[in-house]
């Protein structure tokens, strides 16, 4: 129960924090943007990990959710930002639903090459689809919010402050998730699969359940991308995309919901800086950042609060 | 009184190797049964085949009237049959509450069918049943002071206790204990078992048992099957059942002359 709170009461601070920080810092607005949205991918990533599960290719639902939000703002003259979000977890959410009946089924690598598999499929289609763009993709038309037209720095926040509440709201109703029957099975199907069928429990559901929330997270995540960054391509579900996913989970560590959005902050902060100061050795400055983690913090950026925290009661 | 398991004529061969030769059992409602035999006889097997991990050749299993031969194992223990394991089945990266819990919090699911009830809820301290409920399961099974340590770390005889209170908590009208006092020191082993039978029998759960301590099978329970080459060689009250020329020739073997003098240094 404490420890409930206590996530309850970081969420809502770094909410305020962050809120207050878009406004002092109008320049980060951007980066802010798309961690946040990077991070709604990672904390579906960070529930099927927690499951046992790694999927190599959130870039599919990541894809299908951009894809949704530029081609009915360029096709259809849908606009509405919330509308646009929403068709991103519907349209993520769907596809996970018909793959679960595949994908509950494999565990291990299986699962992650499966999944790979699905997300270079996308990708193979959209490369050769000239319709949508093929490899150059096309620009994402400017969204509304409650119809209301809204431009330059004004546009970027309003974006941003959505992109907080929906992360602050996933992020909270996941914690609650993982105190709930269903959500409980994650760490028993991890551990000992069998036990979890002898007490009476379909793993196999629940995997098909678990798969489509992180599904539907990811398509989120790319409707948010889509309108921060104004243009897709198909690189978002080339395995490279789905591969940095893992990546900044891993950097983040699966101790907390608040740990995607802190490591994809991070990853990200990371990257610009590496990016601006070494263009052609920034994957090595990247690298580097992960490999320190893993030597000196082997469960992620997060376990740094439990040394803390450790330190701090004696 | 109709019986809450009826198994008529199982056959199961595993290629060569007949493991189950025309077993037929039916076990009354609160019995406490204890299933004895060498390695191989057939006792896993007939536990195996009832819970649903392996699908017998020949023959027929019901529980509580309904046909539950071709289930899998998670149908048949949502009917009611839960088992413990011989090497205790535990989440190890979890605790000792944590394990009662997940057990619990699926009990919990199973029972309320409609949706809404088994919808995640985001209200603050809607679990509080729950976790009073594990907290109480723990007192029973003496596991408090192990309460937050991690089942992975845990010593053998409490593993044991920990396995057995997580097939309870799912709240079954039958439960199958396969051997729960193997890898145990004699010291515990008896400690376990009046824990567990007091925990269990207070729930009026109906007991199968597999054991090869006759001190055991002898003590608890109220009805003993002797098995022996894939098939039923005695059926009875345990004094009956030991004391059966073929069951002290091919089952029991040393351990019976053990027995008298234990039993005979208990008296003393």
């Amino acid at each position: 129960m404490k420890r409930a709170d206590s996530t309850l009461v970081v969420l809502v601070a770094a909410l305020l924090v962050l809120l207050v920080l878009g406004l002092l810092l109008p320049k980060w607005l951007f980066l802010l943007t798309l961690s946040l949205g990077k991070g709604l991918v990672i904390l579906g990533l960070l529930l099927l990990l927690r499951t046992g599960l790694v999927s190599f290719g959130q870039g599919l639902f990541y894809c299908l959710g951009a894809y949704a939000v530029g081609s009915l703002g360029q096709f259809l003259g849908i606009k509405d930002m919330l509308l646009l979000l929403l068709t991103g977890v519907v349209i993520g959410s769907v596809v996970a639903f018909l793959l679960g009946f595949l994908m509950a089924k494999y565990r291990d690598i299986f699962f992650a090459m499966l999944s790979l598999a699905f997300s270079m499929i996308l990708y193979g289609l959209l490369v050769r689809t000239a319709a949508l763009g093929s490899t150059d993709g096309f620009n994402v038309p400017p969204p509304t919010l409650l119809g209301r037209p809204i431009g330059g720095e004004a546009h970027q926040y309003a974006l941003f402050a959505v992109a907080c509440a929906l992360a602050f709201v996933a992020a909270l109703m996941m914690h609650a998730y993982f105190e709930t029957p269903l959500g409980r099975l994650s760490p028993a199907i991890r551990d000992n699969e069998i036990r979890v069928e002898y007490m009476g429990a379909s793993v196999r559901h629940a995997i098909h359940v678990k798969y489509v929330i992180a599904g539907a997270l990811a398509g989120l995540g790319g409707a948010l991308t889509a309108m921060t960054v104004g243009h897709i391509d198909p690189d978002l579900a080339y395995w490279t995309t789905s591969g940095e996913f893992i990546f900044v989970a891993i950097l983040s560590g699966t101790g907390s919901v608040i740990a995607p959005f802190l490591g994809s902050l991070v990853f990200e902060v990371i990257r610009t800086y590496a990016y601006q100061y070494s263009p052609n050795t920034w994957q090595l400055v990247v690298g580097s950042a992960l490999l320190i983690v893993i030597v000196f913090l082997p469960s992620g950026l997060w376990s740094v609060f439990w040394y803390l925290r450790r330190r701090g009661s004696p | 009184m109709t019986p809450l398991l009826d198994a008529q004529g199982l056959c199961k061969k595993f290629g060569a190797v007949t493991a189950a030769w025309g077993i037929s059992i039916s076990v009354e409602p609160d019995a406490v049964v204890g299933l004895i035999g060498t390695n191989g006889a057939g006792k896993t097997t007939f536990v195996n085949m009832v819970t649903g991990y392996i699908k017998p050749d020949a023959g027929v299993i019901s529980f509580k009237g309904q046909e539950v031969t071709a289930l899998h194992p998670r149908q048949i223990t949502r009917l009611g049959i839960c088992r413990s394991f011989q090497i205790p089945q535990l989440y190890h990266s979890l605790t000792v509450l944590e394990n009662v819990v997940v057990a619990l919090g699926i009990a919990l699911r199973n029972s309320k069918r409609s949706r809404w009830a088994r919808a995640p809820k985001f209200v603050p301290g809607h679990e509080a049943p729950l976790m009073a409920a594990a907290e109480k399961m723990l007192d029973r099974f003496g596991l408090r002071q192990y309460r937050s340590s991690l089942a992975g770390v845990l010593p053998e005889g409490v593993r044991k206790l920990l396995d057995i209170a997580m097939a309870l908590a799912v709240k079954p009208e039958m439960l199958i204990l396969d051997e729960p006092t193997s890898g145990v020191s004699s010291d515990e082993k008896f400690g376990i078992m009046d824990t567990v039978m007091s925990a269990v029998r207070s729930d009026g759960v109906t007991v199968l048992f597999v054991e090869h301590d006759m001190e055991i099978v002898s003590r608890y329970s109220k009805r003993v099957i002797a098995f022996y080459e894939g098939r039923v060689l005695a059926d009875g009250a345990p004094a009956h059942v030991l004391g059966d020329p073929d069951v002290r020739k091919y089952v029991v073997g040393g351990q019976v002359a053990e027995l008298a003098g234990s039993k005979e240094s208990a008296r003393a």
